[in-house]
């Protein structure tokens, strides 16, 4: 019987493991809860049920009730306390069951946790971590699918930020709890466990604010992040196989976004395909354009292109695929900037 | 309720002691305290409203009126509790330690307003209505992980009772039992909205045995009762008791703001008449005189000292430095983010830089 080469290395190589997405980000919590005894876990379901995806799986056995603590049923709560305990010393980390069931601790993150360093001159800073998991295409009911990354990224005060890949979660992740401030961590549900990647062990840090670049081309820039990562991706093999060549980013910050590795590409390529899966008034797609405009408006061969989410609550699953962008509608908009 | 609920006094409206008990701690020293705190944040209060219409400041949301909940009250915590104050309760954070000419310089738009004295941890007030109860919650249960015996207090009117975040904050508390001493001054009026339309539950203590919380209404212009039931929480908090909500029955005299009018919601003259009735001030006056504590040089002296305090911090308050636009820019983030950095460098651009 043939042994998986990720097995191999996993038996092999002692400093990587094999994880999905969703086991980097408890590696990661893992690690924090380790190293900082100011770390702290808040969230619905978190404690014994390990969270409803698994996220803290095993937290709360390994480091007790005091640090992994189950809350009740309370976004505003969450936040709330979480602010309370980062004015006093502490570092939570707490998630939201779902990004689509934040909204009732919105006025907490617009109006405490994004501003308290401001406020007080930087007297009070709240150093926490807000984890939730977002997006579309699990078939999950209703209001569990929202990608409302716009409505924080209009925040000032945070830093939002997107893996797409288990190495980036975890690196990420770590980043968010050292920061000190507020890191809203969106983690896509659609990736959680759809693939595994090879994870250090040891704890490393993904820096905030830096994109990466998934693939290299010169005809075209496929800028995107979390969920649509595999999307854009498969667009672009398409795309290649026509002769178009694509320089895709992951940008993996939302804000601050990385500027100047759009800008690189951009002024290679003069063409840009933007993807996200929010709702395309008001997006995240619209400040990339500015960005373009304000770096390398006179590099461009064509109109930018937006493939994203329609300005359509997001549908119950029955109709979510044809809701969410596709490797089709990207491969569309590929065709278009270079025929331009 | 109303009845399951009654509302504890130790002095009455005529500064007659109704409650034995308490008769050996009402030191002529306590006594003398809570007197000098009241007339000091009366006096500052109707300054600011006095600045505020002169210019000086901008909209003020006085709380005259309320003296005895707030004194009282403050004067009930450790150096080392929390405040979590509202917009209207700078009696409080006054009486607890809180920097006077930057108190006014909140309210002249000065951000610096919001930054406490070293080692007094007092938060900025809140704003939005209720939000600071989880904050409170949340300090509470950092100090249980830290094992101190250091509480926290959270200062709201009747109108917050309403908010999600009340419940949640409650709820957070009493679930973990963080020492939390939640402080609902009901002065009958949410802006121009009363009691009866916040509300169809007769008390606002009544709302704790939700979550099997202790409460107790308190007569909020009398000093003595703020003052030992709120020790009485605090002491049962700091010893693994959880939380208490005290109801402290009171009324504002003015304005919600200063830029609010009273006389289009409410009887100024019905208004008059409690204030002549229950004024807290003149409560611990009537209790002194009877008790033979009244001495008037010391009350002219008092008045003297208070005073030039307050004319020194407002002469401090205005002659601090002008507002930096830097700080516009420099506390958003501990290290800048490069939006914020091109916005900052377009601003001094176009507009020169100053320093």
């Amino acid at each position: 019987m043939a042994i998986s080469r990720e097995k191999l290395a996993e038996v092999y190589d002692t400093k990587t493991h094999q994880l999905t997405l969703v086991q980097a980000i408890t590696d990661g919590l893992s690690i924090m809860l380790k190293e900082d005894e100011k770390v702290l876990l808040l969230g619905e379901d978190i404690g014994k049920n390990g969270g409803v995806f698994r996220a803290t799986d095993g937290l709360q056995e390994q480091f007790g009730e005091g640090r992994v603590i189950d809350t009740p049923l309370s976004e505003a709560g969450i936040i709330g306390t979480s602010i309370g305990m980062a004015i006093n010393g502490f570092k939570p980390v707490a998630e939201m069951q779902f990004l689509g069931f934040i909204y009732p601790a919105y006025e907490q993150i617009m109006t405490h946790v994004s501003r308290i360093r401001m406020r007080t001159m930087g007297h009070y800073t709240v150093p926490m971590v807000i984890r939730a998991p977002y997006g579309a295409g699990i078939r999950a009911p209703e209001v569990h699918s929202d990608s409302v990354e716009a409505l924080f990224t209009h925040m000032p005060g945070i830093k939002v930020v997107c893996p797409s890949s288990p190495y980036d979660a975890k690196g990420l992740l770590i980043a968010a709890i050292e920061d000190p401030d507020p890191v809203l961590f969106l983690e896509s549900m659609r990736i959680y466990r759809s693939t595994r990647g090879e994870v250090p062990k040891e704890k490393y840090t993904v820096k905030i604010g830096k994109g990466r670049k998934l693939k290299d081309g010169d005809d075209v820039t496929l800028i995107t992040w979390g969920a649509m990562v595999p999307v854009v991706m498969k667009a672009a093999q398409q795309a290649e196989k026509q002769g178009m060549k694509c320089d895709v980013i992951d940008l993996r910050t939302l804000y601050p976004i990385d500027k100047d590795i759009i800008a690189e590409s951009i002024q290679r390529t003069g063409r840009a395909v933007i993807v996200h899966e929010a709702h395309e008034t008001g997006g995240l797609g619209n400040d990339i354009v500015s960005i373009i405009n304000d770096t390398s408006f006179l590099y461009m061969k064509s109109p930018i292109e937006r493939v994203t989410g329609f300005d359509v609550p997001v549908p119950f699953f029955a109709l979510e695929e044809h809701y969410l962008p596709t490797p089709q509608r990207v491969f569309k908009a590929i065709e278009k900037v270079m025929h331009f | 309720m109303k009845l399951e609920f009654p509302i504890f006094q130790i002095i009455n409206e005529e500064g007659q002691l109704t409650d034995e008990k308490y008769k050996e701690r009402m030191t002529e020293d306590l006594v003398k305290k809570f007197y000098y705190n009241m007339v000091r944040i009366r006096t500052f209060d109707r300054k600011a409203i006095s600045l505020q219409r002169q210019g000086r400041l901008g909209t003020y949301a006085p709380f005259e009126g309320q003296e005895a909940s707030q004194v009282g009250s403050a004067l009930a915590l450790e150096k080392d509790d929390w405040v979590f104050p509202t917009y209207r309760d700078h009696g409080a954070t006054l009486t607890f330690g809180a920097n006077m000419a930057r108190t006014y310089l909140y309210w002249n738009g000065r951000v610096e307003g919001c930054v406490p004295e070293e080692g007094k941890k007092i938060f900025p007030p809140a704003v939005p209505i209720a939000t600071q109860l989880p904050h409170a919650a949340g300090a509470a249960m950092a100090e249980q992980r830290k094992g101190t015996k250091n509480a926290a207090i959270a200062y709201f009117g009747d109108g917050a009772t309403s908010e999600g975040d009340f419940h949640e904050g409650l709820n957070f508390a009493s679930v973990f039992q963080a020492p939390v001493i939640f402080f609902n001054q009901n002065n009958g009026f949410a802006i121009s909205v009363p009691i009866e339309k916040q509300m169809n539950s007769k008390t606002v203590a009544q709302k704790a045995i939700a979550y099997d919380m202790p409460s107790i209404r308190v007569d909020g212009n009398d000093v003595f009762a703020v003052y030992f039931q709120t020790r009485e929480g605090l002491d049962r908090a700091r010893n693994g008791g959880g939380p208490t909500l005290i109801e402290a029955i009171t009324w504002r005299y003015g304005a919600h703001t200063t830029a609010d009018d009273p006389t289009k919601y409410r009887n100024q003259s019905d208004s008059d008449k409690i204030r002549e009735a229950q004024d807290p001030l003149l409560r611990v006056e009537c209790y002194m005189k009877r008790n033979n504590l009244w001495d008037e040089e010391w009350v002219a002296k008092m008045i003297g000292e208070v005073t030039s305090e307050i004319e020194q911090a407002i002469k401090e308050m205005e002659a601090f430095p002008k507002p930096n636009v830097n700080d516009l820019f420099d506390y958003v983030f501990e290290k800048p983010v490069w939006p914020i950095t091109k916005q900052k460098e377009q601003y001094f651009q176009l507009n020169g830089r100053e320093d």
